[in-house]
């Protein structure tokens, strides 16, 4: 199947605005500017996901114009991982987008592993891409959740808010905090899997299929569901790829694209998944994708606990002295041991120079990671693609002429974390 | 060698499994345009920029050691017997490319800046470059050229400085009402 298909156009040519493709501003020659009315949503309005500021003109009900203005949610987080050791960095990625904390945490690493050219074992690949797969649903819920809120829906919030406990408990067992977890390291994972997540993960891969057949009962057949997304907030395939869209934007644009499949990292080649890709561009379809991929989700999932069962006993962390802190008890009996633990605690490890970009599928799309390493102990520079930032980029095209209460929806649709946008 | 048609191209680098084609900034909106419409790269992933003020240098973050290696009278010194690679000029911006197509494909076209010196726009071939380089002007102080709309986007509008720049120091923001006005 080919990546870009050729099907019915969504729409007729581009709808990216002209000169400024992130603004758009209205067109004298079809609505007379006195007529207008320009409000400004935000940036602390309930239903903009954070600290989203939107300056709309609105004729009547219909948008005209249109500009989204970040950078409420600054905190520099590119800027401090300049003055913390690598390993200390670790945990910075994690706040960025703080609902898919992990996939950000296992980019930020792999980066690293790329630069210091470090074998991982195979168990510890394994366990990245199960939690990575159940990070995905958790975030998946919340937009889910919070999505149908927007529009009225606040019973789905709670049911979808009821399953994100669920992961939430599971990555208290396996790392003892609910969310931030610092469970990946260079070279592995910080501590073996506990005893009971096996029994635990398996248990919730039960469940949660069951539980999005239950969401769908909710909203797939609603009449007000459906009236409120479907053909809402359209992007054609073309404008999506030229506006840098990526993940469930993307699929639900008609681009059959998936770093997991098309570009693979960690074992996804191995494991059997499909990648849902809906034709219509509009918030209902990104809904579907949404939907579908944590039933995708939940099949890696148990694909990577049958792996991981046979592991029992096998490392989960490379044996590299230089980079990896040396087991607890050999602190007691070996000289060598303490002065690498002291080396890699107080200066951190060195990493080689050189630059590189790493990409993976998070679910909210291509999130990416620059590094620039100048052979020391601190990173030089670290930038972060957040596809939360590029999927705002879209507001503009998406939003053109639809009505007060749809651009709600489709700002949700978005899926834009503020904390991933504003770094 | 792949890429050996793009205009403005200086030199080609393999590091990591990942190709870097350096490109005359002057000649960067040509050599995008050919990769686009050439090569297939129809998605503009990141434009990252890069402060190397200081690289390899005392004092500035994750400082090496000296020329000649371990100085054994300057006890904070490292043994590392080398500095790092020096750059041609100031800032580095990488622009990272991506063919979605049946055969993915990744690139980054790098050009390099002196302080000041501008870069043309990219917008015109990608519309997602318009939020990536008001990010470069805003953080690194990266002047674009024919960008249609380059104000700040994450500082305020009237900020002072380019907070990414390695002479920007971390807490350098003005406090205000710290009661001495």
């Amino acid at each position: 199947m080919a990546v870009v298909e050729r099907r019915a156009p969504i729409y007729a040519g581009s709808r990216i605005p002209q000169p400024v493709p992130t603004v758009l501003k209205p067109d004298p020659a079809e609505v007379p500017l006195d007529d207008l009315m320009t409000i400004n949503f935000g940036p602390n309005h309930p239903s903009t996901h954070g600290v989203l500021r939107l300056v709309v003109d609105l004729n009547g009900e219909k948008v005209v114009g249109i500009n989204a203005i970040i950078g409420y949610l600054h905190t520099g987080f590119e800027k401090n991982m300049e003055a913390k050791t690598w390993w200390k960095a670790i945990t910075y990625p994690e706040r960025i987008d703080y609902l898919s904390f992990q996939a950000n945490e296992l980019v930020f690493v792999l980066a690293i592993e790329k630069l210091l050219e470090i074998e991982v074992p195979r168990k510890a690949t394994w366990m990245r891409m199960c939690l990575a797969e159940l990070n995905r649903i958790h975030s998946h819920l919340v937009w889910l959740g919070t999505g149908g809120l927007e529009l009225g829906a606040i019973s789905m919030f709670w049911y979808a808010f009821r399953e994100r406990d669920l992961v939430l408990d599971l990555f208290e067992m396996v790392t003892g905090v609910r969310m931030h977890t610092r469970y990946f390291q260079a070279g592995g994972l910080a501590e073996d899997i506990p005893r009971g997540f096996y029994d635990g993960a398996r248990a919730f891969c039960e469940r949660m299929p069951k539980a999005v057949d239950e969401y769908e009962a909710i909203l797939s057949r609603n009449t007000i569901w459906l009236e409120r997304t479907q053909g809402i907030g359209l992007l054609s395939t073309e404008d999506a790829i030229a506006l840098g869209q990526s993940g469930p934007m993307l699929r639900a644009s008609g681009v059959n694209w998936d770093l997991r499949r098309n570009e693979p990292y960690l074992f996804y080649d191995q494991v059997d998944f499909d990648v849902p890709v809906y034709g219509g561009g509009d918030v209902y379809d990104r809904y579907r994708v949404h939907m579908d991929e944590m039933r995708e989700s939940v099949r890696i999932v148990e694909q990577c606990l049958e792996r991981l069962e046979g592991m029992t006993g096998e490392p989960w962390i490379a044996d590299d002295r230089k980079v990896v802190l040396p087991p607890r008890e050999e602190l007691h009996t070996s000289m060598e041991s303490l002065i690498h633990h002291f080396k890699i605690v107080t200066e951190g490890y060195r990493v080689p120079e050189g630059e590189v970009y790493v990409t993976i599928e998070s679910p909210r799309g291509e999130s990416g990671c620059y590094l620039v390493s100048d052979g020391g102990p601190k990173p030089w520079r670290v930038k972060f693609r957040a596809p939360s930032f590029a999927a705002l980029e879209a507001t503009a095209t998406c939003m053109r002429d639809a009505a007060v209460a749809d651009m709600i929806a489709i700002a949700a649709s978005l899926d834009p974390v503020m904390g991933d946008v504003d770094r | 060698m792949a890429y050996e048609g793009v205009p403005g191209l200086v030199a080609t680098k393999d590091a990591h499994g990942e190709t870097t084609l350096v490109v005359d900034p002057a000649r960067l909106l040509e050599a995008c345009l050919h990769l686009r419409d050439e090569e297939g790269f129809n998605f503009l992933s990141d434009i990252s920029p890069a402060d190397y003020l200081g690289w390899g240098e005392k004092g500035v973050a994750g400082y090496i050691g000296t020329a000649g290696g371990r100085d054994l009278n300057a006890p904070g010194s490292q043994g590392f017997a080398t500095r790092p690679e020096p750059k041609p000029k100031r800032f580095s911006v990488s622009y990272h490319l991506l063919a979605v197509a049946d055969r993915p494909r990744r690139v980054r076209v790098q050009v390099w800046l002196d302080d000041g010196e501008p870069v043309p726009s990219v917008v015109s071939v990608w519309p997602t470059a318009d939020w990536h380089e008001r990010e470069a002007w805003d953080m690194m102080g990266i002047p674009v050229e024919g960008h249609p709309n380059l104000r700040r986007i994450l500082m305020e509008d009237d900020w002072e400085g380019h907070p990414l720049r390695k002479d920007y120091p971390i807490g350098g923001e003005p406090v205000r009402f710290s009661g001495e006005e």
